[in-house]
Protein backbone atom coordinates (compact mmCIF):
# COMPACT_ATOMS: atom_id res chain seq x y z
CA UNK A 1 0.00 0.00 0.00
CA UNK A 2 1.14 3.34 -1.07
CA UNK A 3 3.22 5.75 1.27
CA UNK A 4 2.66 8.90 1.33
CA UNK A 5 4.35 12.62 1.95
CA UNK A 6 3.41 14.42 4.93
CA UNK A 7 4.99 17.77 6.09
CA UNK A 8 3.96 19.22 9.34
CA UNK A 9 5.47 21.61 11.76
CA UNK A 10 6.60 20.43 15.11
CA UNK A 11 7.14 22.46 18.07
CA UNK A 12 8.42 25.38 14.91
CA UNK A 13 10.37 23.05 13.48
CA UNK A 14 9.59 22.12 9.72
CA UNK A 15 9.50 17.75 9.38
CA UNK A 16 9.05 16.07 5.91
CA UNK A 17 8.70 12.46 5.76
CA UNK A 18 6.86 9.75 3.82
CA UNK A 19 4.87 7.64 5.85
CA UNK A 20 2.33 4.52 5.79
CA UNK A 21 -1.14 5.96 6.00
CA UNK A 22 -2.16 4.14 9.06
CA UNK A 23 0.80 5.76 10.90
CA UNK A 24 -1.22 7.83 13.66
CA UNK A 25 0.38 11.46 14.36
CA UNK A 26 0.88 10.20 17.81
CA UNK A 27 3.80 7.33 16.33
CA UNK A 28 4.53 10.09 14.00
CA UNK A 29 5.77 12.34 16.61
CA UNK A 30 7.48 9.74 18.75
CA UNK A 31 8.60 7.18 16.55
CA UNK A 32 9.84 9.77 13.53
CA UNK A 33 10.25 13.05 15.61
CA UNK A 34 11.38 11.36 18.72
CA UNK A 35 9.45 13.49 20.59
CA UNK A 36 8.75 10.83 23.29
CA UNK A 37 6.67 13.45 25.38
CA UNK A 38 3.60 12.28 24.00
CA UNK A 39 2.07 9.09 25.73
CA UNK A 40 0.69 6.35 24.73
CA UNK A 41 -2.04 4.99 26.99
CA UNK A 42 -5.33 3.35 25.49
CA UNK A 43 -4.95 3.95 21.54
CA UNK A 44 -8.51 4.11 20.91
CA UNK A 45 -9.51 7.70 22.32
CA UNK A 46 -10.42 7.18 25.98
CA UNK A 47 -7.74 7.86 27.81
CA UNK A 48 -6.50 11.41 26.73
CA UNK A 49 -2.76 10.91 27.28
CA UNK A 50 -1.95 11.61 23.59
CA UNK A 51 -3.16 15.30 23.69
CA UNK A 52 -1.34 17.59 21.39
CA UNK A 53 -2.49 20.76 19.81
CA UNK A 54 -2.73 20.96 16.20
CA UNK A 55 -3.27 24.04 14.22
CA UNK A 56 -4.25 25.01 18.03
CA UNK A 57 -6.58 22.66 18.83
CA UNK A 58 -6.38 19.88 21.20
CA UNK A 59 -7.07 16.54 20.06
CA UNK A 60 -6.34 12.71 20.51
CA UNK A 61 -2.82 12.47 18.33
CA UNK A 62 -3.76 8.38 18.71
CA UNK A 63 -7.21 9.32 16.38
CA UNK A 64 -5.76 11.02 13.78
CA UNK A 65 -3.34 9.65 10.81
CA UNK A 66 -0.26 11.56 10.58
CA UNK A 67 -1.00 12.15 7.07
CA UNK A 68 -4.44 13.88 7.76
CA UNK A 69 -2.06 16.27 9.90
CA UNK A 70 -0.27 17.65 6.43
CA UNK A 71 0.31 20.93 6.51
CA UNK A 72 -0.30 21.24 9.97
CA UNK A 73 1.39 23.39 12.60
CA UNK A 74 1.44 20.41 15.34
CA UNK A 75 2.50 21.87 19.48
CA UNK A 76 3.75 18.97 21.84
CA UNK A 77 4.37 18.76 25.59
CA UNK A 78 8.01 19.38 24.43
CA UNK A 79 6.68 22.52 22.79
CA UNK A 80 4.64 24.30 25.49
CA UNK A 81 7.82 26.34 27.84
CA UNK A 82 9.21 29.55 26.04
CA UNK A 83 12.64 27.37 26.77
CA UNK A 84 14.75 24.89 27.46
CA UNK A 85 14.84 24.04 31.09
CA UNK A 86 11.38 26.32 31.74
CA UNK A 87 8.15 25.40 32.41
CA UNK A 88 4.88 27.09 31.19
CA UNK A 89 2.54 28.13 33.63
CA UNK A 90 0.44 25.32 33.86
CA UNK A 91 3.42 23.10 33.91
CA UNK A 92 4.63 25.06 37.00
CA UNK A 93 1.54 24.95 38.25
CA UNK A 94 1.01 20.87 38.25
CA UNK A 95 3.90 20.66 40.10
CA UNK A 96 3.37 23.27 42.61
CA UNK A 97 -0.45 21.86 43.46
CA UNK A 98 0.72 18.07 43.06
CA UNK A 99 -0.73 17.67 39.71
CA UNK A 100 0.62 14.91 39.32
CA UNK A 101 2.52 11.43 40.35
CA UNK A 102 3.56 9.10 37.69
CA UNK A 103 3.71 11.38 35.36
CA UNK A 104 1.98 8.87 32.34
CA UNK A 105 -1.06 11.32 32.28
CA UNK A 106 0.36 14.51 32.70
CA UNK A 107 1.71 15.65 28.89
CA UNK A 108 -2.24 15.09 27.68
CA UNK A 109 -3.44 16.98 30.95
CA UNK A 110 -1.10 20.02 30.27
CA UNK A 111 -1.90 19.83 26.30
CA UNK A 112 -5.52 19.65 26.92
CA UNK A 113 -5.09 22.67 29.75
CA UNK A 114 -3.27 24.85 27.57
CA UNK A 115 -5.63 24.95 25.35
CA UNK A 116 -8.22 25.37 27.98
CA UNK A 117 -7.23 28.59 29.60
CA UNK A 118 -6.52 30.01 26.51
CA UNK A 119 -10.44 29.78 25.25
CA UNK A 120 -11.56 29.92 28.83
CA UNK A 121 -9.06 32.74 30.46
CA UNK A 122 -11.80 32.87 34.07
CA UNK A 123 -12.89 29.39 33.84
CA UNK A 124 -15.93 28.17 36.21
CA UNK A 125 -15.35 25.08 38.92
CA UNK A 126 -17.48 23.13 36.23
CA UNK A 127 -16.02 24.13 33.38
CA UNK A 128 -12.62 23.37 34.68
CA UNK A 129 -14.02 19.71 35.93
CA UNK A 130 -15.58 19.49 32.13
CA UNK A 131 -12.21 20.35 30.43
CA UNK A 132 -10.64 17.76 32.78
CA UNK A 133 -12.94 14.89 32.40
CA UNK A 134 -11.38 13.95 28.62
CA UNK A 135 -8.26 12.96 29.95
CA UNK A 136 -7.77 9.96 32.55
CA UNK A 137 -5.41 9.95 35.60
CA UNK A 138 -5.14 6.51 37.25
CA UNK A 139 -2.72 7.39 40.20
CA UNK A 140 -2.68 10.79 42.03
CA UNK A 141 -6.23 11.52 41.89
CA UNK A 142 -8.07 14.70 40.45
CA UNK A 143 -7.63 17.26 42.98
CA UNK A 144 -4.08 17.81 42.65
CA UNK A 145 -4.85 18.57 38.93
CA UNK A 146 -7.91 20.45 39.18
CA UNK A 147 -6.09 22.77 41.90
CA UNK A 148 -3.37 23.04 39.26
CA UNK A 149 -5.97 24.85 36.46
CA UNK A 150 -7.42 26.63 39.33
CA UNK A 151 -3.70 28.37 40.10
CA UNK A 152 -2.70 28.51 36.19
CA UNK A 153 -6.11 30.34 35.47
CA UNK A 154 -5.68 33.08 38.84
CA UNK A 155 -2.10 33.61 37.55
CA UNK A 156 -3.15 34.20 34.17
CA UNK A 157 -0.57 34.39 31.03
CA UNK A 158 -1.78 31.49 29.62
CA UNK A 159 -1.17 32.10 26.07
CA UNK A 160 -2.68 33.72 23.03
CA UNK A 161 -4.23 31.31 20.01
CA UNK A 162 -1.26 30.62 17.18
CA UNK B 1 1.23 0.93 13.37
CA UNK B 2 -2.20 -1.06 14.97
CA UNK B 3 -4.63 -0.29 11.75
CA UNK B 4 -4.23 -2.57 8.56
CA UNK B 5 -2.77 -1.28 6.17
CA UNK B 6 -4.70 1.09 3.61
CA UNK B 7 -4.19 2.99 0.89
CA UNK B 8 -5.53 7.08 1.23
CA UNK B 9 -7.03 9.29 -0.87
CA UNK B 10 -7.60 13.16 -0.59
CA UNK B 11 -10.23 14.61 -3.19
CA UNK B 12 -10.90 18.21 -3.26
CA UNK B 13 -14.26 18.11 -4.23
CA UNK B 14 -17.11 16.40 -3.06
CA UNK B 15 -17.74 14.72 -6.63
CA UNK B 16 -14.61 14.01 -6.83
CA UNK B 17 -14.66 12.00 -3.45
CA UNK B 18 -17.82 10.52 -4.86
CA UNK B 19 -16.28 9.34 -7.95
CA UNK B 20 -13.21 7.47 -5.94
CA UNK B 21 -16.00 5.75 -3.76
CA UNK B 22 -17.64 5.01 -7.01
CA UNK B 23 -14.45 3.29 -8.63
CA UNK B 24 -13.16 1.88 -5.48
CA UNK B 25 -16.23 -0.14 -4.44
CA UNK B 26 -17.10 -1.88 -0.97
CA UNK B 27 -13.65 -1.58 0.20
CA UNK B 28 -13.13 2.14 0.38
CA UNK B 29 -14.63 4.16 3.48
CA UNK B 30 -15.13 7.72 4.01
CA UNK B 31 -12.91 9.42 7.04
CA UNK B 32 -14.01 12.69 8.26
CA UNK B 33 -12.88 13.77 11.57
CA UNK B 34 -11.89 9.70 12.17
CA UNK B 35 -13.13 9.88 16.15
CA UNK B 36 -15.31 6.52 15.95
CA UNK B 37 -13.40 5.32 12.68
CA UNK B 38 -10.38 5.62 13.87
CA UNK B 39 -10.78 3.56 17.03
CA UNK B 40 -12.65 0.86 14.98
CA UNK B 41 -9.47 0.64 12.86
CA UNK B 42 -6.97 0.65 16.06
CA UNK B 43 -8.82 -1.86 17.19
CA UNK B 44 -9.46 -4.18 13.70
CA UNK B 45 -13.16 -4.06 14.71
CA UNK B 46 -13.40 -2.48 11.24
CA UNK B 47 -10.79 -3.06 8.28
CA UNK B 48 -10.79 -0.95 4.70
CA UNK B 49 -8.52 -0.75 1.94
CA UNK B 50 -9.13 2.44 1.06
CA UNK B 51 -10.19 5.55 2.84
CA UNK B 52 -11.06 8.65 1.37
CA UNK B 53 -10.31 11.37 3.33
CA UNK B 54 -12.69 14.48 3.05
CA UNK B 55 -11.07 16.46 5.77
CA UNK B 56 -10.38 19.03 3.17
CA UNK B 57 -13.04 19.42 1.08
CA UNK B 58 -14.39 22.59 1.48
CA UNK B 59 -18.07 22.44 0.29
CA UNK B 60 -18.56 20.02 2.52
CA UNK B 61 -17.58 22.93 5.99
CA UNK B 62 -19.79 25.40 6.61
CA UNK B 63 -23.47 26.76 8.80
CA UNK B 64 -25.55 28.22 6.95
CA UNK B 65 -29.63 29.54 6.82
CA UNK B 66 -30.84 28.01 3.51
CA UNK B 67 -34.65 28.62 3.10
CA UNK B 68 -36.32 27.82 6.31
CA UNK B 69 -33.76 25.93 7.45
CA UNK B 70 -30.09 25.59 8.64
CA UNK B 71 -27.68 23.81 6.37
CA UNK B 72 -24.62 22.56 8.26
CA UNK B 73 -22.13 20.84 5.93
CA UNK B 74 -20.96 16.82 6.78
CA UNK B 75 -17.65 18.47 7.39
CA UNK B 76 -18.02 20.75 9.85
CA UNK B 77 -16.68 20.23 13.09
CA UNK B 78 -18.79 19.34 15.87
CA UNK B 79 -16.62 22.24 18.17
CA UNK B 80 -17.49 24.35 15.12
CA UNK B 81 -21.41 23.37 15.65
CA UNK B 82 -21.24 24.12 19.23
CA UNK B 83 -19.53 27.78 18.48
CA UNK B 84 -21.81 28.77 15.99
CA UNK B 85 -24.13 31.42 16.70
CA UNK B 86 -26.27 30.81 13.36
CA UNK B 87 -26.94 27.59 15.15
CA UNK B 88 -27.52 28.75 18.17
CA UNK B 89 -29.90 31.60 16.85
CA UNK B 90 -31.86 28.96 14.41
CA UNK B 91 -31.51 25.43 15.92
CA UNK B 92 -30.67 25.69 19.21
CA UNK B 93 -30.92 22.26 20.10
CA UNK B 94 -28.14 21.22 18.52
CA UNK B 95 -26.05 24.17 20.25
CA UNK B 96 -27.57 22.73 23.68
CA UNK B 97 -27.06 19.25 22.71
CA UNK B 98 -22.95 19.39 21.33
CA UNK B 99 -21.59 19.71 24.71
CA UNK B 100 -22.90 16.05 25.36
CA UNK B 101 -20.58 14.53 22.57
CA UNK B 102 -17.59 13.15 23.85
CA UNK B 103 -15.06 15.83 25.10
CA UNK B 104 -13.80 18.73 23.74
CA UNK B 105 -10.72 17.68 22.21
CA UNK B 106 -13.12 14.64 20.60
CA UNK B 107 -15.06 17.71 19.44
CA UNK B 108 -12.21 19.69 17.57
CA UNK B 109 -12.20 16.60 15.08
CA UNK B 110 -15.29 15.23 15.49
CA UNK B 111 -17.83 16.00 12.85
CA UNK B 112 -21.35 16.51 12.41
CA UNK B 113 -21.37 14.42 9.27
CA UNK B 114 -19.74 11.97 10.77
CA UNK B 115 -21.72 11.23 13.96
CA UNK B 116 -24.83 11.14 11.70
CA UNK B 117 -23.35 8.90 8.79
CA UNK B 118 -22.03 6.36 11.70
CA UNK B 119 -25.89 6.31 13.05
CA UNK B 120 -24.89 5.19 16.29
CA UNK B 121 -28.05 4.93 18.89
CA UNK B 122 -26.18 5.85 21.81
CA UNK B 123 -24.90 9.50 20.24
CA UNK B 124 -26.23 12.95 19.89
CA UNK B 125 -27.01 14.05 16.42
CA UNK B 126 -28.81 11.46 14.84
CA UNK B 127 -31.48 11.93 17.40
CA UNK B 128 -31.56 15.44 17.13
CA UNK B 129 -31.68 14.86 13.08
CA UNK B 130 -34.65 12.28 13.59
CA UNK B 131 -36.60 14.64 16.47
CA UNK B 132 -36.51 17.87 14.11
CA UNK B 133 -37.02 15.83 10.53
CA UNK B 134 -33.61 16.92 9.47
CA UNK B 135 -33.43 16.31 5.49
CA UNK B 136 -29.73 14.34 4.87
CA UNK B 137 -28.19 15.72 1.32
CA UNK B 138 -26.34 12.50 -0.40
CA UNK B 139 -24.07 12.65 -3.10
CA UNK B 140 -22.92 9.47 -5.61
CA UNK B 141 -21.31 9.64 -9.15
CA UNK B 142 -24.80 9.18 -10.64
CA UNK B 143 -26.09 12.53 -8.78
CA UNK B 144 -27.68 13.51 -5.67
CA UNK B 145 -30.63 12.58 -3.82
CA UNK B 146 -32.06 13.84 -0.34
CA UNK B 147 -33.33 11.04 2.84
CA UNK B 148 -35.47 12.10 5.24
CA UNK B 149 -34.24 11.54 8.68
CA UNK B 150 -37.00 9.11 9.03
CA UNK B 151 -36.02 6.96 6.26
CA UNK B 152 -31.96 7.33 7.04
CA UNK B 153 -31.54 5.22 10.29
CA UNK B 154 -31.38 2.04 9.08
CA UNK B 155 -30.41 -0.41 11.79
CA UNK B 156 -27.11 -0.20 14.56
CA UNK B 157 -24.80 1.68 13.01
CA UNK B 158 -26.85 1.54 9.74
CA UNK B 159 -28.40 3.93 7.45
CA UNK B 160 -29.69 3.86 3.90
CA UNK B 161 -27.30 5.38 2.08
CA UNK B 162 -25.67 3.33 0.01
CA UNK B 163 -21.91 2.30 -0.36
CA UNK B 164 -21.48 4.68 -2.45
CA UNK B 165 -22.88 7.20 -1.30
CA UNK B 166 -21.49 10.04 0.33
CA UNK B 167 -23.29 12.37 3.08
CA UNK B 168 -22.84 15.96 1.88
CA UNK B 169 -25.08 18.02 4.04
CA UNK B 170 -27.36 18.01 6.34
CA UNK B 171 -30.88 20.62 6.91
CA UNK B 172 -32.36 21.20 9.71
CA UNK B 173 -35.82 23.01 10.27
CA UNK B 174 -35.84 26.45 11.97
CA UNK B 175 -38.80 25.89 14.51
CA UNK B 176 -39.77 30.24 15.18
CA UNK B 177 -42.21 31.40 17.12
CA UNK B 178 -43.07 30.68 21.15
CA UNK B 179 -39.95 27.57 21.05
CA UNK B 180 -38.18 25.93 23.76
CA UNK B 181 -35.57 23.37 23.87
CA UNK B 182 -33.99 20.77 26.70
CA UNK B 183 -31.43 18.14 26.78
CA UNK B 184 -30.99 15.30 29.26
CA UNK B 185 -28.72 12.42 29.41
CA UNK B 186 -27.16 10.37 31.87
CA UNK B 187 -23.85 9.07 31.81
CA UNK B 188 -21.48 7.09 34.37
CA UNK B 189 -18.80 9.60 33.76
CA UNK B 190 -19.40 13.05 31.63
CA UNK B 191 -18.81 12.43 28.00
CA UNK B 192 -19.25 8.70 28.21
CA UNK B 193 -22.36 7.12 25.67
CA UNK B 194 -25.46 7.78 27.90
CA UNK B 195 -27.24 4.91 29.24
CA UNK B 196 -30.08 6.81 28.39
CA UNK B 197 -31.05 10.20 27.23
CA UNK B 198 -33.06 12.30 25.53
CA UNK B 199 -33.67 15.91 23.36
CA UNK B 200 -36.87 17.47 23.39
CA UNK B 201 -38.20 20.12 21.28
CA UNK B 202 -41.63 21.94 22.11
CA UNK B 203 -43.29 24.84 20.21
CA UNK B 204 -46.51 26.79 21.85
CA UNK B 205 -49.14 29.25 20.32
CA UNK B 206 -50.33 32.30 21.80
CA UNK B 207 -52.98 30.31 23.80
CA UNK B 208 -50.23 28.19 25.65
CA UNK B 209 -51.67 25.12 23.38
CA UNK B 210 -48.75 22.71 21.92
CA UNK B 211 -48.37 23.36 18.33
CA UNK B 212 -46.19 20.93 17.81
CA UNK B 213 -43.14 18.61 19.63
CA UNK B 214 -39.97 16.54 19.08
CA UNK B 215 -38.86 13.94 21.39
CA UNK B 216 -35.52 12.15 20.50
CA UNK B 217 -34.41 9.28 22.73
CA UNK B 218 -30.99 8.21 22.48
CA UNK B 219 -29.56 5.27 23.44
CA UNK B 220 -32.81 3.27 23.80
CA UNK B 221 -32.56 1.42 20.69
CA UNK B 222 -31.01 -0.26 18.05
CA UNK B 223 -31.12 3.17 16.08
CA UNK B 224 -32.00 6.47 17.32
CA UNK B 225 -35.17 7.04 18.20
CA UNK B 226 -38.53 9.25 18.28
CA UNK B 227 -41.31 9.13 20.36
CA UNK B 228 -43.97 9.53 17.81
CA UNK B 229 -47.17 8.09 19.79
CA UNK B 230 -46.29 10.62 22.62
CA UNK B 231 -46.09 13.33 20.33
CA UNK B 232 -49.28 13.11 18.93
CA UNK B 233 -50.71 12.50 22.22
CA UNK B 234 -49.04 16.20 23.36
CA UNK B 235 -49.75 17.88 20.28
CA UNK B 236 -53.11 20.37 20.92
CA UNK B 237 -53.05 19.78 24.19
CA UNK B 238 -52.25 23.19 26.85
CA UNK B 239 -49.23 22.86 28.19
CA UNK B 240 -50.09 23.40 31.55
CA UNK B 241 -52.46 20.30 31.61
CA UNK B 242 -49.06 17.90 30.92
CA UNK B 243 -47.55 16.47 33.60
CA UNK B 244 -43.57 16.10 32.68
CA UNK B 245 -43.59 12.67 34.34
CA UNK B 246 -46.46 11.35 32.02
CA UNK B 247 -44.31 12.44 28.91
CA UNK B 248 -41.56 10.04 30.17
CA UNK B 249 -43.69 7.40 30.87
CA UNK B 250 -45.54 7.82 27.08
CA UNK B 251 -42.09 8.64 24.94
CA UNK B 252 -41.25 4.75 26.47
CA UNK B 253 -43.64 2.94 25.38
CA UNK B 254 -43.50 0.88 22.22
CA UNK B 255 -39.92 0.21 22.81
CA UNK B 256 -39.24 -2.51 21.31
CA UNK B 257 -35.12 -2.94 21.46
CA UNK B 258 -33.67 -0.87 24.33
CA UNK B 259 -30.04 -2.04 24.87
CA UNK B 260 -29.99 -4.86 28.01
CA UNK B 261 -25.92 -5.05 28.81
CA UNK B 262 -23.12 -5.17 31.69
CA UNK B 263 -24.14 -0.95 31.64
CA UNK B 264 -27.69 -1.59 32.58
CA UNK B 265 -30.89 -3.48 31.93
CA UNK B 266 -33.56 -2.66 29.35
CA UNK B 267 -35.77 -2.12 32.40
CA UNK B 268 -33.18 0.37 33.88
CA UNK B 269 -32.82 2.12 30.61
CA UNK B 270 -36.44 2.26 30.41
CA UNK B 271 -36.55 3.90 34.06
CA UNK B 272 -33.84 5.89 33.17
CA UNK B 273 -35.14 7.32 29.64
CA UNK B 274 -38.67 7.95 31.06
CA UNK B 275 -36.51 10.16 33.44
CA UNK B 276 -34.36 12.23 30.99
CA UNK B 277 -37.47 12.85 28.91
CA UNK B 278 -39.50 14.62 31.67
CA UNK B 279 -36.52 16.64 32.82
CA UNK B 280 -35.83 17.56 29.57
CA UNK B 281 -39.94 18.87 28.79
CA UNK B 282 -39.45 20.74 31.62
CA UNK B 283 -37.02 22.57 30.62
CA UNK B 284 -38.36 22.74 27.32
CA UNK B 285 -42.15 23.59 28.04
CA UNK B 286 -40.92 26.69 30.59
CA UNK B 287 -38.79 27.82 28.02
CA UNK B 288 -41.56 28.00 25.75
CA UNK B 289 -44.07 29.29 27.71
CA UNK B 290 -41.20 32.19 28.46
CA UNK B 291 -40.64 32.56 24.50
Amino acid sequence: MGEVPVQVTVNGRHREEVVEPRLTLADFLRDLCRLTGTHLGCEHGVCGACTVLVDGAAVRSCLMFAVQADGADVTTIEGVASSEGDLSTVQAAFRDCHGLQCGFCTPGFVMSVTAFLRDHPSPTEEQIREALSGTLCRCTGYQGIFKAVRQAADAGECGERP
Amino acid sequence: MKPAPFDYHTPETAADAAHLLAQLGDGAKVLAGGQSLVPMLALRLAVFEHLVDIGRVAELQGIEVRGDGLWIGAGTTQARVEASDEAASSVPLLTRVTPFIGHFQIRNRGTLGGSIAHADPAAEYPAVALALDATMHVTSSKGSRTIAANDFFDGLWTTTMEADELLAGVTFPIWSGRRGFGVEEFARRHGDFAIAGATVGVELDDADRIGRCAIGLIGLGSTPERAETAEAELVGRPVTDVEPDDVGRLAMAGLGSVPDDLHGSAEFRLRVGAAMVARAWTTASAEARRG
